[in-house]
């Protein structure tokens, strides 16, 4: 007897959004308002003490924003998720959540500048300090534990060199030491990737790159699996202990599985205050409608811009898993069947002028700091997105002053490597 | 708070003390889940004048186990402690299974200190298909993927029930499906099975329902498939004083499907039945 769920393209359709029932709108409205009108006095006592769902004010929830995060929990198959004002407020909402001062985190080093930052500098000035490890090196997660490890997070796809994150075997030595694992989906998308499938129990996504797709709006969303058992843990006192400043309440008691989605949108929300506006979960909306047709042909054209690269003389080496020469080509065939998606790096040979000279003769690709667009995209890393990071860990991390990293959009496939081909040919005469 | 501590027997209150001198409201589970899926229902009550106890099962979650064989033997094991509790006024609410259990607590406990039973989602006989019942032994993750796209409202309507439960951003669907993991995890992956084989083996039903004194209230589901309203309609028969309350577009899972249509016909009931029975 088997039994399914609505398909994923028909969730990304549909999934937190009947038609609107006062105007009988098809398309999610935009429910631009602060505040919300209350009932009576008990309604607004119930919507404040949480005995009833609904609406108080747009910092803590908004009707069109509660349709990206429904949309988005149906997607990964999370008990709920919250929408942020960026992928890194989503990062942090779920770091704070979880932890204070005196607390550890492990993660990989493979990971976007902006989110080494925030744990390198910016939290251990708040007291929360980060061992950075090789996320290929499972020796090295399980021995950077301490007693007071809370987290270990990673990227799904590591950046820029698409490390692929082994998330089952991640996730068994965080479990085993009472502690969840977030990872950074924000590369794969739920199209090429559910992590709660493999044992990943919180999810987070810079939503401005695939989901939105038009690279129109900043964005992010966290997503909870409900998967992490918090009371077994023992560790997490923010959400087994009664909360003097949320009426004393104790979250594992009123939601066995979505605790922490609770007090971060509670405690997170309301007192950090980072939120996304209706007007962003519109444009994101928009794009995550055809999410899975994006995503298919920002992997097809990856696939032969990749393949063109790597035959091309002017091309030391290409990173993508795909290929059999990536250290992670195993466990990309295991985990990411549907593809590594459409950000990835390459050096070329020759001298920094080199890099200097193919970037700025592309054309249709855009240099800019951004990826997941429909249009393609390139930048230079190390004088860009990680230049705060320092030449041993840029090494580690497998960046070289030669690293080109692209962005490959739903353009004509022959139309982008024409643009490769007049690049590289310009590049070689500055080589 | 601990019903009772050895062995320990969980009950949520509500997010307030528990007040036994209050008239108190009883919510019992269904198969597979726990006192939260009663969070929309039950901290609301305890918040408007009703003492709450929200219990764990024996042997689900919080509540120590093994989970009991029959629904006499939970429906025993629960009034032995409610006796205890103090409180001499209540009304009993169960879902699914915990509206059979609630049945045979009615009779138990009789009608002075049972002044109302609400039977959410319910059936009689509660039968449970062979394949289904056979899925729960033999491969339990599977029958809850079953169960749970059975226990939500057809198809995509289930992915878009407004207002979400328990609040916006959350999504029933997932949510059910990993209580029922989580429950599996901590109390065992035989839990499931012996839920669902004490509701297709409970045979008093209607003797039970026939028994009752007390006004019993129906709220039932009208897109219902583990449970269809027509299954329902034995004890409606049976019953002395039934008031049914159908929800339209509504799955099995109507507490997180149908939040505020539950309280709203819980309010009401709890009111009258208090009401009466103190005049």
């Amino acid at each position: 007897m088997t039994v399914r769920y609505p398909g994923f393209d028909t969730l990304a359709l549909h999934a937190g959004q009947p038609p609107d029932p006062t105007t009988g709108s098809r398309a999610v409205p935009i429910y631009a308002t602060a505040s919300y009108v209350f009932e009576d006095s008990d309604h607004a006592a119930a919507l404040f003490n949480m005995e009833r769902a609904g609406h108080v004010y747009s910092r803590i929830s908004n009707p069109t924003v509660a349709v990206f995060e429904e949309r988005m929990a149906a997607l990964e198959k999370g008990v709920g998720a919250i929408a942020t004002a960026s992928g890194q407020a989503a990062l942090h909402l779920a770091i704070v959540t979880l932890m204070g001062a005196g607390s550890h985190i492990v993660a990989s080093r493979a990971l976007y500048g902006g989110s080494h930052n925030l744990l390198g500098f910016t939290l251990a000035r708040f007291g929360i300090d980060t061992t950075f490890v090789d996320p290929r090196d499972l020796g090295a997660w399980q021995s950077a534990i301490r007693t007071n490890t809370r987290l270990l997070f990673g990227e799904t796809l590591g950046n820029p060199g698409l490390d692929v994150l082994d998330i089952p075997a991640v996730s068994a030595i965080a479990h085993q030491n009472g502690v969840p694992l977030l990872v950074d989906s924000t590369f794969t998308t739920p199209y090429l990737m559910t992590p709660f499938d493999h044992g990943a129990d919180l999810v987070y996504h810079s939503a401005t790159k695939f989901i939105g797709g038009h690279g129109v709006a900043i964005g992010g969303v966290l997503v909870d699996g409900g998967t992490f058992d918090w009371l077994a843990s023992g560790k997490f006192l923010t959400l087994t202990q009664p909360y003097v400043g949320f009426h004393g309440m104790n979250f594992a008691e009123e939601s066995t599985v979505a605790p922490f989605l609770l007090r971060a949108r509670r405690e997170g929300l309301r007192d950090f205050g980072a939120c996304m506006s209706p007007h962003t979960a519109f444009f994101l909306l928009q794009g995550l409608e055809t999410l899975p047709l994006r995503m298919q042909r920002h992997v097809d054209n990856t696939r032969k811009v990749v393949a063109f690269l790597a035959d091309h003389p002017m091309i030391e080496s290409v990173a993508y898993p795909e290929l059999p020469s990536h250290p992670d080509h195993a466990a990309a065939q295991r985990l990411l069947p549907r593809g590594c998606g459409a950000v990835f790096s390459f050096n070329l040979k020759g001298s920094r002028n080199a890099g200097r000279a193919f970037v700025e003769a592309l054309r249709v690709f855009s240099h800019l700091a951004n990826v997941g667009d429909a249009k393609s995209l390139v930048i230079h890393p190390a004088s860009t997105t990680h230049f705060r990071v320092p030449d041993h860990e840029l090494e580690a991390a497998g960046i070289t002053q030669g690293t080109i990293r692209l962005s490959v959009g739903l353009e004509d496939a022959t139309d982008l490597l024409e643009d490769l081909q007049q690049a590289l040919k310009r590049a070689s005469k500055t080589a | 708070m601990d019903l009772v501590e050895t062995p320990r027997l969980y009950a949520y209150t509500g997010g307030k003390p528990f007040d036994a001198t209050l008239p108190t409201i009883v919510f019992l589970h269904g198969g597979e889940h726990d006192h939260s899926v009663w969070i929309l229902q039950s901290r609301y009550m305890a918040h408007h004048g009703y003492g709450v106890l929200a219990l764990d099962l024996p042997g689900h979650m919080r509540s120590a186990g093994p989970a009991l064989a029959t629904i006499e033997s939970m429906a025993e094991h629960i009034a032995a402690a409610l006796k205890a509790s103090g409180t001499e006024r209540l009304i009993l609410v169960g879902h699914s299974m915990g509206s059979l259990v609630a049945l045979e607590l009615g009779t138990m406990l009789g009608d002075k200190k049972v002044q109302g039973v609400v039977l959410i989602a319910t059936a009689f006989p509660m039968h449970v298909s062979d394949a289904l019942l056979s899925a729960t032994k033999s491969s339990p993750t599977q029958a809850m993927e079953m169960i749970n796209v059975w226990s939500h409202s057809a198809s995509i309507m289930a992915f878009d029930r407004k207002p979400s439960n328990p609040g916006p951003g959350f999504s029933n669907v997932w949510s059910n499906l990993r209580l029922m993991q989580r429950i599996a995890q901590r109390n065992g992956s035989d839990v499931l099975h012996a839920d669902f084989a004490a509701c297709n083996a409970y045979q008093r039903g209607a003797q039970a329902v026939a028994a009752l004194t007390c006004p019993a209230l129906f709220i039932l589901a009208a897109s219902d498939s583990m449970t269809p309203t027509r299954a329902a309609q034995p004890l409606i028969d049976a019953c002395k004083d039934a008031t049914v309350v159908t929800l339209p577009g509504t799955g099995h899972s109507l507490m997180a499907e149908s939040p505020d249509g539950v309280r709203e016909a819980l309010q009401r009931f709890a009111a009258r039945a208090f009401e009466r029975a103190a005049a």
